[in-house]
């Protein structure tokens, strides 16, 4: 089949959109981290976005239909991999989120997201438009199974991640508007226990953003200083390596969570606007290539990818501006991290792969 | 693969697509109303955030002594902060943080536990004061403990061992709730201010005015840049009336003795000396007192933080009876009474025991300057009988007892002088007259400080001159300062010449072996004064108590000095709390006179300087005795200096206090004698080679004399010009 794949119908266009943002975040890395002693990261970020960039057309030329057949094996290892972290995780700030394999610490709940994103494919490929009510608990399960073991890690933000995959991929799989209130409920009776079971710091995290005054020194500063960074950015931003905020290290973790943040202060609302509008774009694109997808399986995958990103981007900047809790997620493409970039480029290879067979049948 | 299989809906597709331009909108709105809606207001959050006023600490102004040499200093001195940054932990330096602190681990790490909850940004002040081995410590384990760092923090120095404590006072820090109290009020939180003595009265003119910095820091505080920079005025340095090496005689003289020593010079008020004991150390009050010693020196029965000179309301026992010589002697009551002492006398059908009954006598037939030397409380007994109250009080507060004197200092007492009106306002009841016998000997309700003392028996003995008592040079204060007084005013009251010289003569016999301090008797020295001992309970009670009472209450000893006898140059008011008797406190009052006339009579003169300055000086300043008798007092000196020009006119730069210069010019004619006197004393002083040995006194006793004849260097090299001219002078 790979004699009809061309690089004539390559996303070239997606993929300059996607390295603009990229470039963008290395310069928002570079300005955050000047006068701190991560000092010189945004090159070890350029290394990572040229490796992903490899690996996008690697994979990209892989046959989708092929990856998904392996889907049952990936999900086996995927699991098992959260478990090896549970088990031989390596502890940091109270959490064992990796695991160390040499010197490279691997976080495996990143490549679980796109096992799920293709198990969820994979599961949906092979439904009817009609789904079931026993359909949205076996895809519940899929999904549910992994994000319990990486909230135990505890790790809240990564776990939530999973969850638009789930929403997604119900959502195109056809689930009825019945279904979706009967676990609009069930979620709703939950909530108080799920409420129980969270650690305090974690419920202080999810209330202080919406009184961050009330503790402003405490769980309600780090909302604080990024209101203040990004408000005092005003239209047009203070310059690169002009952010007081930024610079002054009040806003914390510039360079990896808050970097929308910080990007806003030096950039203003006319940079911070730009970036959200190049994410739209490239959202668009995407689910435009879902509908040219080849078939049901190939669009479902690039719109799990879309809801991971969507959910990413509304999540972090939805923090930033202080609509949303402190979950500790990254922005993909600009934040610092091997893991999130190599994810996301992964993930854009696999969409690439299924627009270039848009015409294969 | 073949057959297509059912494709995904276009139309929830669609749905996506419009949730997500949603969620586009939504972010958008939230950076609207951030970025350009409240922009202003996260600016200014933003600059509060980056900017810090750094306050510039002004150091205080330095304390003098008369002669400028430095009493308290300021020393740099480090403080230790703790930058609590998160990427350290804390607990594991702790040990090693404590090592090189030389602080408990444990009170370091209950400490960081209890601060816990402040964010980390704040920096903890780990350790005030730290010493140099604490201080290299930091220095050289900047790489490995960088959570530390040091700031420099002027401190105040002052003498060791509460040396001049209770003069200079100490300082400390203004806190939130002092600021209601009006005396606070326009100070901010955290100020160094003075709390009492000098340091609290001149707070004003030590303080200077911090200036400010404003910096530009990072989130952990680290200074990044400066914006502006405001200097910090200096607090202005104040010279105090105190004499240091007076004050080493004084302070060494009380030395193990509770009590207080007052050295005032009568002629201006101004304080030589003053010592209260037991003292403070105000440098534990200088970094940062704890609860515990704060409390040691709240409950000391010593009650070491009174300035018992100015705040000790004591009976001032028989050194009153000069208050009562004077009041009977105006009154012309006192000059033909005589008393027989049978070991006391019967008032109002009481019998009031005389002193010397205790030793099984009497004082026999007793006149006023016997009762005076002698202590006679029979006599005064009988004085205050016919004086009554209301002219006892009448006297006693016009020589101020009862009344604060207005020194400098804060918390002065009043003291109590009884009167019938006095009773009346405050216990509502009719004065007894048998009340009166007992204030005749300073017992009863009379209660004074030893500045009081000083104060009027200083007056009487300069023959009628009340000064202003105080520790500060007024002309040495800033421009702007506001002073309450110049401390130049005069109050003058009669006191008759022949009074005044009885009751004088009397005083220099108290210590002399016909008197009551004849031990305390200095050779060479015109030595005066008088004993005082106190009864701090009564005898009735203090038989009750037994040996206990005996131990626990024993009378206070009491000694008022001055030298020469009559218009002193110092006057010396000694209580010796506990001292049982007058005549222990006088010879602690003896040691600060005798260094007195040490120190006086080993200072270079004026003329002796203006030789040496300019030897073809055309004037010299010439100390002179000359002979000022008449018919009642055929011995009488004066003494003075004079100026005296190369063109042959003399004439006097200040006359002796007490003789009224401008009233009596000096004639002309009388130059003659000056001379004479002038030649005649300089012979003499040439005789003693040892200037600070001792000097046998070449004056006739009884003689005012303002200048100490014998002065260093002033022998031999008398002006030249100043002895020729007179002599080509016919």
């Amino acid at each position: 089949m790979s004699r009809y794949v061309s690089f004539r119908d390559f996303d070239w266009v997606l993929l300059v959109l996607v390295l603009l943002i990229c470039a963008l975040g290395v310069v928002e890395i570079y300005s955050a981290t000047l006068n701190t002693k991560f000092a010189g990261v945004h090159l070890k970020q350029i290394y990572w976005i040229l490796g992903g960039v490899t690996l996008m057309f690697i994979v990209s030329v892989l046959n989708y239909q092929a990856l998904l057949e392996r889907v049952p094996m990936m999900y086996l290892i995927a699991i098992a991999s959260l478990l090896a972290v549970a088990l031989f995780g390596h502890k940091s700030l109270g959490a064992r989120r990796w695991v160390q394999i040499g010197s490279f610490h691997f976080q495996p709940s990143e490549w679980v997201k796109l096992v799920l994103i293709l198990a969820m494919a994979k599961y949906f490929a092979d439904t009817k438009s009609e789904c079931s009510a026993q359909d949205i608990v076996k895809a519940g399960a899929l999904v549910g199974i992994p994000m319990l073991m990486v909230l135990v890690q505890p790790d809240l933000g990564t776990a939530l991640t999973y969850l638009p995959i789930a929403i997604m991929g119900l959502f195109l799989g056809g689930m009825k508007a019945k279904h979706a209130v009967v676990i609009l409920v069930i979620g709703a009776l939950l909530a108080p226990v799920a409420w129980h079971v969270l650690k305090p710091y974690q419920r202080d995290r999810l209330t202080s953003f919406m009184q961050p005054e009330a503790d402003a020194q405490g769980h309600g500063y780090q909302v604080i200083q990024s209101l203040v960074a990004v408000g005092s950015g005003g239209i047009f931003g203070k310059g690169t390596a002009h952010g007081s905020q930024t610079q002054g290290q009040f806003l914390p973790v510039p360079h990896t969570d808050f970097i929308f943040a910080a990007f806003a202060e030096e950039h203003g609302f006319i940079g911070a606007m730009g970036v959200l509008l190049l994410y739209f774009i490239v959202l668009m694109r995407l689910i435009q290539n879902a509908q040219t997808a080849p078939d049901r399986a190939g669009a479902f995958v690039v719109m799990g990818v879309v809801a991971v990103l969507a959910f990413h981007l509304l999540v972090n900047v939805g923090m930033v501006v202080g609509f949303m809790p402190v979950t500790g997620i990254p922005l993909p493409l600009m934040s610092y991290g091997g893991s999130s970039v190599l994810f996301m480029f992964l993930a854009l290879g696999i969409v690439m792969n299924i627009r270039m067979r848009r015409f294969v049948n | 693969m073949l057959g297509r299989e059912e494709k995904v809906s276009q139309l929830r597709l669609t749905a996506v697509q419009y949730v997500l331009l949603g969620v586009f909108l939504v972010l958008a709105f939230g950076l609207w109303r951030l970025q350009v809606a409240r922009s202003d207001y996260y600016n200014t959050l933003a600059e509060q955030n980056r900017v810090k006023q750094v306050p510039i600490l002004a150091p205080r102004g330095k304390i003098l002594d008369r002669e400028g040499r430095i009493i308290v200093d300021n020393y740099p001195s480090f403080s230790v902060l703790l930058l609590r940054d998160q990427k350290r932990d804390l607990d594991a330096d702790a040990d090693k943080i404590a090592a090189g602190l030389h602080m408990p681990p444990d009170e370091l790490r209950a400490r960081l536990k209890r601060m816990a909850a402040v964010p980390g940004y704040q920096p903890l002040f780990l350790k005030d004061d730290i010493t140099p081995d604490e201080l290299a410590f930091i220095e050289s384990h900047r790489a490995e403990l960088p959570e530390l760092d040091t700031i420099t923090v002027h401190r105040r120095l002052y003498p060791k061992n509460g040396f001049m404590a209770h003069v200079i006072g100490y300082v400390g820090q203004v806190s939130e709730d002092m600021l209601t109290q009006p005396q606070w009020e326009l100070y901010n939180p955290g100020d160094i201010v003075g709390m009492s003595g000098v340091e609290q009265y001149y707070n004003d003119v030590l303080m200077g005015k911090n200036g400010s910095r404003q910096v530009l820091v990072n989130s952990r505080g680290k200074e990044v840049g400066t914006l502006s920079d405001v200097q910090a005025v200096p607090g202005k340095q104040l010279k105090l009336t105190i004499d240091l090496d007076l004050q080493i005689a004084a302070e060494e003289a009380l030395e193990g003795k509770p009590g207080a020593i007052v050295a005032m010079d009568p002629r201006n008020g101004e304080i030589l000396a003053m010592v209260s004991r037991p003292a403070f150390d105000p440098n534990e009050f200088a970094v940062r007192i704890s609860r515990d010693e704060w409390n040691a020196l709240m409950t000391d029965p010593g009650k070491p933080l009174l300035n018992k000179a100015i705040q000790a309301q004591l009976a001032p026992g028989s050194v009153f009876k000069i208050i009562m010589a004077t009041a009977g002697l105006q009154e012309n009551i006192a000059q033909n009474l005589i008393v027989n002492c049978g070991g006391g006398k019967t008032f109002y059908g009481r019998f009031f025991k005389c002193w010397i009954a205790a030793n099984h006598g009497s004082h026999g037939s007793v006149g006023i300057s016997k009762a005076i030397y002698q202590s006679c409380d029979s006599y005064f007994y009988t004085l205050a009988e016919k004086l009554g109250i209301g002219k006892i009080a009448k006297y006693a507060t016009m020589l101020g007892l009862g009344q604060k004197t207005g020194i400098d200092l804060p918390q002065e007492v009043s003291g109590v002088m009884p009167s019938e009106e006095w009773k009346i306002r405050n216990f509502k009841q009719k004065w007894y007259a048998g009340e009166t016998i007992s204030v005749g000997i300073g017992q009863g309700a009379v209660a004074t400080t030893p500045i009081q003392l000083a104060h009027a028996l200083g007056a009487i003995t300069s023959g009628g001159v009340l000064v202003h008592p105080h520790v500060a040079f007024p002309d040495q204060f800033p421009a702007g300062f506001k002073q309450v007084s110049t401390y130049n005013d005069r109050v003058k009251f009669t006191l008759d010449e022949d009074n005044w010289t009885t009751i004088t003569d009397a005083m220099a016999n108290v210590v002399s072996p016909m008197g009551t301090a004849g031990s305390a008797h200095l050779p060479g020295i015109d030595f005066a004064g008088k004993t005082g001992s106190a009864q701090t309970i009564s005898n009735d009670l203090k038989k009750k108590l037994g040996a206990e009472g005996k131990r626990d209450y024993k009378d206070n000893g009491w000694f008022v000095g001055v030298t020469p006898r009559r218009n002193p140059e110092i006057v010396v008011a000694c209580l010796f709390e506990g001292g049982e008797h007058g005549a222990l406190a006088a010879r602690v009052a003896a040691k600060v006179i005798a260094a007195y006339v040490a120190k006086q009579r080993s200072v270079q003169t004026n003329v002796a300087k203006a030789n040496q300055a300019a030897p073809g000086n055309k004037q010299a300043e010439v100390a002179a005795v000359w002979h000022d008798g008449d018919a009642k007092n055929p011995d009488k000196l004066q003494a003075g200096r004079f100026s005296v020009p190369a063109d042959g006119a003399a004439k006097p730069v200040s006359a002796a206090p007490g003789v009224e210069a401008d009233e009596k010019p000096i004639p002309a004619a009388d130059l003659e004698a000056t001379e004479s006197h002038a030649e005649m004393a300089h012979p003499e002083a040439a005789a003693v080679p040892d200037p600070a040995g001792p000097k046998p006194d070449l004056r006739p006793a009884g003689q005012p004399a303002q200048q100490a004849p014998a002065k260093k260097n002033a022998g031999a090299p008398i002006a030249p010009p100043a002895v020729a001219l007179p002599r080509r002078q016919p």
